[in-house]
């Protein structure tokens, strides 16, 4: 059987002549059914263009599709007919958005713009498709869902609006949801409770989970899989457990030593990544990390190294390095939490 | 112990609410801050953290004196910084400058970097002659890890991270005391706000600042901080060394604020404890009575509707909580 989602070296320019940015430079993954894959990656990294072009809400023009596949259930998105396109949306895959306050309509109230889909798709009267909406408010547990079903987005709170959110993706039972940085603008406790509320949701439901988030913690909380993003690219792709026991890329291991840690008790100073992602009309030749890669050597000026397997062979493990085998044998044991916290 | 830099004592800042047009009136109060006191001591950090709307920003302004207090007092040095004036209000805002959130729009566009990180010796000439601005600047870009050379470029020629650095070397121009950091690093991406960090601390080291750190990430407080605060609903809730704060919080929001961070070590998965709590922050034009956080509190009891707890050391606890049940966490960290 073929995977949920199967995107294959997809390419994305944006602008045209000397400054044209190249946005996604070959980006291939899947989702299998119940499964959430984390897409982690910094601002410019791609991300989330990668989650517009499957969701075909890529900008075009400014944006450019020069090459690579989406394919849904074995099935070719790009290129497909629009209005199939939009079928599949709302129906087969939904998104939801970091600012959930500009994602929602002011000017109507939050229980119309979810009722809309039920109008709209289902055939449902107005007044029925009210009562599914409250449905679906009390599904993302939104207390008194049948009074706030009535209200308008600034009534709510942003945790409300982003659970208004995910009732709007979920109401037409999708069988994907790209969550796009979806608690990246609320509190940490108002996180924990949507990204248990995304989970539980997952579960109950068997959807695919594409989680796109530059926070490290949050995806060791929830990822089964992890695509590593840099500069248009995949540069790591492996199991949860693996890429944070051994990570192979030298951005990976990285992004997690930049990271003060709310348990860390040996106060040592961070050990950043030095330098800037590099400007996407500009990448460097070769591979795109090297001139912040400490280890960087001749080769890897002249030859852009491929996601390849370095893992064992039990564990499926990718990395776009040409010393990746060095990266993961040399230190097989990286410090866990546990002995930070007993040392 | 040495004197404390700065001392503030049951500060409050109100907001008034007002209805109508022609005739204005006040409808309400929106308890922005209401009675902190605090101490900063020379050459430490204190953390203020909490969550968006607990008052920590308000706080930074009114000791700034950007904003008046509704009451209380704050002394800086021993002298009472509500009461400056003049001559001796500027001479004090030398010793004490801040670094703000957003490095896109606290940096004036239109100005050159030499510009904007040489304002402050225009507005306070004793300290560098016109003579010998240009070179200022450009140490004061050297010390932040910026290139001297760019001293005529303009701010939309950086990244974010290279901004904030501009407005680190711009609130360093004037060698102050204390810097007031508010929310520094929480618009920079990871391996950018690593780089941000180390330089704080390192400035600190050689300048000998002490930093009022407001922040809402508990880990980068606990990296950079000697002391914390919790704020919630514009009071402070619990405070202590960075050890006592993350290792032995007694008040049930810390707990829950510090069970709410995710770790990035999947094999805690499911093995932390999750204390999760109910709702939103209550609006805090209309806080609850007693005490604030009763509403969301697994542990409330009739006496929180009634009483507000006092922020002070416990039988059961070893710093400062506000909570009539204070107790250190029961559970041990997953072994």
């Amino acid at each position: 059987m073929s995977p949920l989602l199967e995107v294959d070296d997809l390419r994305v320019e944006f602008g045209r002549g000397p400054d044209t940015a190249s946005v996604l430079n070959g980006v291939s993954y899947h989702v299998d059914e119940g499964e959430t894959l984390a897409v982690l990656g910094e601002s410019g990294s791609g991300k989330s263009v990668t989650a517009q072009t499957v969701m075909g809400i890529l900008d075009t023009p400014p944006g450019r599709i020069t090459g690579g596949s989406v394919r849904f259930r074995g099935e070719e998105l790009l290129g497909a007919d629009p209005e199939r396109r939009r079928l599949l949306r709302g129906e087969s895959m939904a998104m939801i958005f970091q600012d959930a306050l500009s994602a929602l309509n002011p000017v109507y109230s939050v229980g119309f713009q979810i009722a809309e889909q039920f109008r709209f798709r289902r055939g449902m009267s107005r007044k029925d498709a009210m009562v599914r909406a409250a449905e679906m408010l009390d599904l993302v547990k939104i207390p008194n869902a049948k009074q706030r079903v009535r209200e308008y987005p600034h009534q709510f709170s942003g945790g409300m609006r982003q659970r208004a959110m995910i009732a709007m993706a979920l109401a037409l039972d999708p069988e994907l949801l790209i969550a796009d940085e979806p608690t990246t603008a609320l509190d940490v406790t108002v996180q924990a409770q949507i990204m248990e509320l995304l989970d539980e949701l997952r579960r109950e439901r068997g959807m695919g989970l594409v989680l796109i988030t530059h926070d490290l913690g949050v995806v060791a909380e929830v990822a089964d899989r992890i695509a590593v993003m840099y500069a248009g690219r995949i540069v790591e792709h492996t199991d949860a457990a693996s890429l944070y026991a051994h990570p192979a890329h030298p951005y990976t291991r990285g992004l997690m030593d930049s990271v003060p840690r709310v348990d860390d008790v040996s106060g040592a100073p961070l050990r950043p990544i030095p330098g800037l992602p590099p400007s996407l009309s500009a990448i460097p030749n070769g591979c795109p990390f090297h001139p912040r890669c400490a280890h960087a050597q001749d080769v890897c000026t002249d030859e852009v190294p491929a996601l390849r397997e370095v893992g064992s062979a039990h564990q499926a493990h990718q990395a776009a390095c040409h010393f990746a085998e060095q990266f993961v044998a040399q230190d097989p044991d990286r410090p866990t939490t546990h002995e930070v916290v007993s040392r | 112990m040495t004197q404390p830099i700065l001392s503030v004592r049951d500060l409050v800042k109100h907001y008034p609410v007002t209805r109508g047009v022609v005739f204005r009136k006040t409808v309400g109060q929106v308890r922005a801050v209401d009675g902190v006191s605090l101490d900063l001591h020379p050459g430490e950090t204190l953390g203020v953290v909490g969550e968006s709307g607990c008052g920590k920003s308000t706080l930074a302004q009114v000791l700034m004196r950007l904003t008046p207090p509704t009451s209380g007092t704050a002394t800086f040095e021993g002298e009472d910084l509500f009461a400056k004036r003049g001559s001796a209000l500027t001479a004090w805002r030398r010793d004490m400058q801040i670094v703000l959130q957003d490095p896109y729009t606290s940096l004036n566009p239109r100005k050159t970097v030499g510009d904007i990180v040489g304002e402050p010796f225009d507005i306070h000439p004793e300290v560098a002659p016109k003579s010998d601005r240009r070179r200022r600047v450009q140490e004061l870009l050297e010390v932040v890890g910026l290139n001297p050379e760019h001293i005529r470029r303009y701010p939309h020629q950086f990244s974010g991270g290279q901004r904030q650095r501009i407005g680190i070397a711009r609130a360093l121009a004037l060698r102050p005391k204390v810097i007031v950091c508010d929310e520094p690093v929480s618009a920079l991406d990871v391996s950018i706000q690593a780089q941000v960090l180390n330089l704080l601390s390192d400035l600190q080291r050689e300048f000998d600042l002490a930093y009022l750190f407001i922040a809402h990430d508990l880990g980068v407080v606990r990296h950079l901080c000697d002391r914390v605060a919790v704020m919630y609903l514009g009071s402070i809730v619990e405070t202590g060394t960075a050890e006592e704060i993350y290792g032995r919080a007694a008040h049930p929001y810390t707990q829950a604020l510090l069970s709410s961070v995710p770790v990035p070590d999947p094999s805690l998965r499911g093995r932390r404890e999750a204390i999760r709590l109910e709702g939103d922050v209550p609006s805090p034009a209309d806080p609850p009575s007693g005490c604030r956080f009763r509403t969301r509190c697994p542990k409330a009891a009739a006496i929180c509707a009634e009483d507000p707890p006092a922020l002070e050391v416990r039988a059961s606890t070893d710093h400062p909580a506000a909570c009539h049940f204070a107790e250190p966490p029961h559970l041990v960290r997953a072994e």
